[in-house]
């Protein structure tokens, strides 16, 4: 096969870095040559949050070239639009797009606008765009922070890896308390999609 | 067992699984995770210290001593650790010794993007450079070895990417690595002129020796494939131009980097038709191959600056463009990163971004942000520690000028002093320089992700230890002005810098504060009781959208642009009250419990 390119993309404290965890984990107990890179530093301070993961037969580099990935899985709607010039353009570019808007400093200070287009310019551009709100979705579920789960379930089913046991690959990566609830949650997203 | 993990994370499994004993670092992006995770192996003894000339000093100590020893940290870290760095090639070690450098190709948390890999020829040190973790961690194993049989301290030089992707990595057992006796040796570690001359003579002939082994050992090796093509790469860019050329060049793959192989690379262009050099930074590979006699392109055609990435030599090589999407990029907006909601720089900054007759020379670490939006309060960056010299230099000039109104406010945080301006801070008392030192005391290395240093009261392994006075080290330099204050009280900030502005002798104030960040241990939670508990919120009918608030950059603060009305993120506010003391008709209060 070739090599799979995959771009998670969102502000800090949103949990890409559990989703890419997951993500990772269970492309690894398939077998598959993984490779994973962060650009790290600013999440804290309100900064964007970039994580390139790659998987196949064989991977040498660890980062994602542009106009290559196959899936962006975007957290945040100006952070997708940040990245889009990393989507394949042949038309078999996927983007999950949570209807999510985190705005940067100067929006809320009122010295700049949001791209209120962000989705469609993103849609226009992909070849597929799967939208929803996993927000809201997860705040159903009652509690927030299982966003980012919401989103690896619809990220799955766009890769088709719904093979891998993910019920399994979450019960040994998150609280125990909370198994149950993001298992409920990347099902949804799964459907979702 | 294989395992995903970091470049930074197998660097330390490798000192721990290489018998090591001994770690010191300064944290510096993107280094700062070796010294964390070589922290959490019990048979490692973990330091944090000062700066990285002491941890390198203390890490030759450790080596005399008999302990395989390590000193990690970022590439402008090895600029204030050179000094021991050349001459501990000279002495060599006892137990093998290896200095870990982080280079940062792209700058993505860096002063600037110079290629350590110069430091090893200049100071004919081995070289090791892992392009994956693997590489890491079997690397490092060898480079203990090959320091002990050359007597020689090794330089293993990581960059960004290799030190923060994660690959797969067999893990391996500790080896027993028994302490080395110290012997007393005065001709070996005494560096005095008679001594040094010999030990120079000694690493130039250790450098012939290690040419052998780079011509022989593994991790330099030919990758034939059926191709007139050859690159020759080190580093994460073996990565990358396997990426783009895969089966289509081959490739002389480098991994022990100082000294060069000479052999292979003659052996490697006798193969090749067209030779390649694609390394980020400097030519530092290339200068070598021509002056070989091989001709070669790299720096004729490549980027000295930023990452090497695929896209990068793509479009070099085979002319890919990669269409600008002019729309997408029009409709795109900057999220900086900010001080953070409750940061204590903020009140501080706030109040001096509004002096006149200033000049505020900066430092290093979170409060560099504030040379940006809204307060552009900091002129100058250079190197940790350079505020307060720098700015000493200043001052001096300033007041030779006749009728001078010209004050420069020279600020760095606890840990920067700590570093390197405890020094700057000695000659601005022993020169006598009219300068104001502000040290902002956020208790704690903020900036590189919460590491404990000598004033935050606590060790790498959480261990209570003396919580050096910053006011009682500026007394005991003479400083006649000391002044502690709270940042978040706006009015004492603006007291003491015009108690400091009317001074005609230099002064220090230090704002105490702890990072919003911060895990406050029970002796901070009795400092700072009640620090980070309340909230603000906007009273809209008292409001009169006047955006004061907005300009003390918190991103706490969203200000409704249809309404003109400021409103206050409940979840992000943890009460400092700088908005409230700013808002001109008291619109912000505390919300009541």
């Amino acid at each position: 096969m070739t090599t799979k390119n995959i771009l998670l993309t969102g502000v800090g404290g949103q949990g890409t870095i559990l989703a890419s965890k997951l993500l990772t984990e269970g492309l690894l107990s398939q077998g598959y040559d993984v490779k994973m890179s962060e650009v790290h530093g600013m999440s804290q301070r309100e900064g964007p949050v970039l994580t390139h993961v790659r998987f196949g037969e064989k991977v040498f580099s660890p980062i994602v070239e542009a106009k290559r990935a196959d899936v962006i899985i975007g957290f945040e709607e100006l952070e997708v639009l940040r990245n889009l010039e990393y989507l394949r353009e042949d038309g078999k570019g996927i983007v999950i797009l949570n209807r999510v808007r985190v705005y940067p400093i100067g929006v809320q200070n009122g010295s700049e606008k949001y791209p209120e287009n962000a989705a469609e310019l993103i849609s226009a551009r992909a070849g597929k765009m799967v939208a929803m709100d996993a927000s809201e979705e997860a705040r159903k579920l009652g509690n927030i922070r299982v966003m980012n789960i919401i989103l690896l379930g619809a990220s799955v089913r766009q890769l088709g890896l719904e093979g891998i046991d993910w019920g399994r690959i979450i019960a040994e990566n998150v609280k125990p308390q909370y198994v149950e609830l993001n298992q409920q949650a990347f099902e949804l997203g799964k459907s979702l999609s | 067992m294989k395992q995903l993990i970091t470049g930074n994370e197998a660097v330390a499994r490798g000192a721990w699984e290489a018998g090591v004993r001994f770690a010191s670092a300064y944290p510096g992006t993107p280094s700062t995770e070796i010294l964390e995770n070589i922290a959490t192996y019990k048979e490692i003894h973990s330091e944090w210290a000062p700066n990285e000339k002491t941890a390198l000093e203390s890490v030759i100590g450790a080596s005399l001593a008999g302990a395989r020893a390590i000193a990690s940290m970022k590439h402008v870290g090895l600029n204030v650790a050179a000094d021991p760095f050349f001459t501990f090639a000279y002495i060599g070690v006892n137990a093998g010794a290896v200095v870990v450098t982080a280079d940062e190709p792209g700058q993505f948390s860096s002063q600037n993007e110079q290629d350590n890999r110069n430091y090893a020829k200049a100071a004919m040190t081995p070289m090791f450079e892992p392009s994956d973790s693997q590489e890491c961690k079997d690397m490092l194993l060898e480079a203990f070895e090959i320091s002990e049989q050359y007597d020689i301290p090794v330089l293993f030089r990581m960059t960004t990417r290799v030190c923060h992707s994660k690959s797969l990595v067999e893990l391996g057992e500790r080896k027993d690595v028994p302490l080395k006796p110290y012997v007393k040796n005065i001709k070996k570690y005494v560096a005095v002129p008679a001594n040094a001359g010999p030990m120079k003579v000694k690493v130039q002939a250790n450098q012939a020796l290690l040419k052998a082994y780079s011509n022989n050992c593994q991790w330099n090796r030919l990758e034939m494939n059926e191709s007139g093509i050859g690159i020759i790469c080190s580093g994460d860019c073996y990565l990358y131009a396997r990426e783009v050329f895969g089966g289509d060049a081959s490739y002389l793959k480098l991994g022990f980097t100082n000294p060069l192989p000479d052999d292979l690379i003659r052996e490697f262009a006798s193969k090749v038709q067209k030779i390649y050099i694609i390394e980020e930074n400097d030519p530092y590979i290339e200068e070598h191959v021509q002056a070989l006699g091989i001709a070669c392109d790299g720096k004729n055609i490549f980027p000295r600056n930023g990452e090497m990435k695929p896209e990068v030599i793509r479009s070099v090589m085979y002319g890919e463009k990669y269409a600008v999407d002019d729309e997408v990029r029009a409709a795109v907006i900057p999220r900086p990163p900010t001080l953070c909601a409750g940061c204590p720089h903020r009140g501080f900054f706030y109040e001096l971004g509004r002096r006149k007759n200033v000049m505020v020379s900066g430092d290093i670490g979170c409060y560099t942000l504030a040379s940006g939006a809204p307060y552009h309060a900091m002129e100058t960056t250079v190197c940790m520690g350079a505020s307060i010299s720098l700015g000493h230099g200043a001052q001096q000039v300033f007041d030779t000028i006749e009728g001078n109104k010209m004050r420069v406010v020279s600020v760095l945080g606890d840990s920067t002093f700590f570093h390197t301006g405890i020094n700057s801070l000695l000659d601005v008392a022993y020169n006598k320089s009219n300068l104001i030192t502000v040290v902002l005391d956020n208790r704690i290395t903020a900036m590189t992700g919460q590491q404990d240093n000598p004033g935050s009261g606590r060790t790498i392994q959480g261990e209570i230890t003396e919580a050096v006075s910053i006011e009682a080290i500026a007394r005991a330099f003479g400083f006649r002005n000391v002044r502690v204050i709270n940042p978040n009280q706006l009015a004492e900030v603006k007291q003491a810098l015009d108690w400091a502005l009317g001074l005609q002798e230099p002064s220090v104030i230090i704002t105490r504060w702890p990072c919003a960040l911060k895990k406050q241990t029970a002796i901070d939670q009795e400092e700072f009781k009640g620090s980070f508990t309340s909230v603000y919120w906007v009273n809209e009918e008292v409001c009169i959208g006047c955006k004061k608030c907005t300009r003390t950059g918190c991103p706490a603060i969203v200000f409704q642009v249809a309404k003109k009305k400021s409103s206050i993120d409940p979840e992000k506010c943890v009460g400092c009250s700088v908005c409230a003391q700013v808002c001109p008709k008291q619109a912000i209060q505390k919300v009541e419990a």
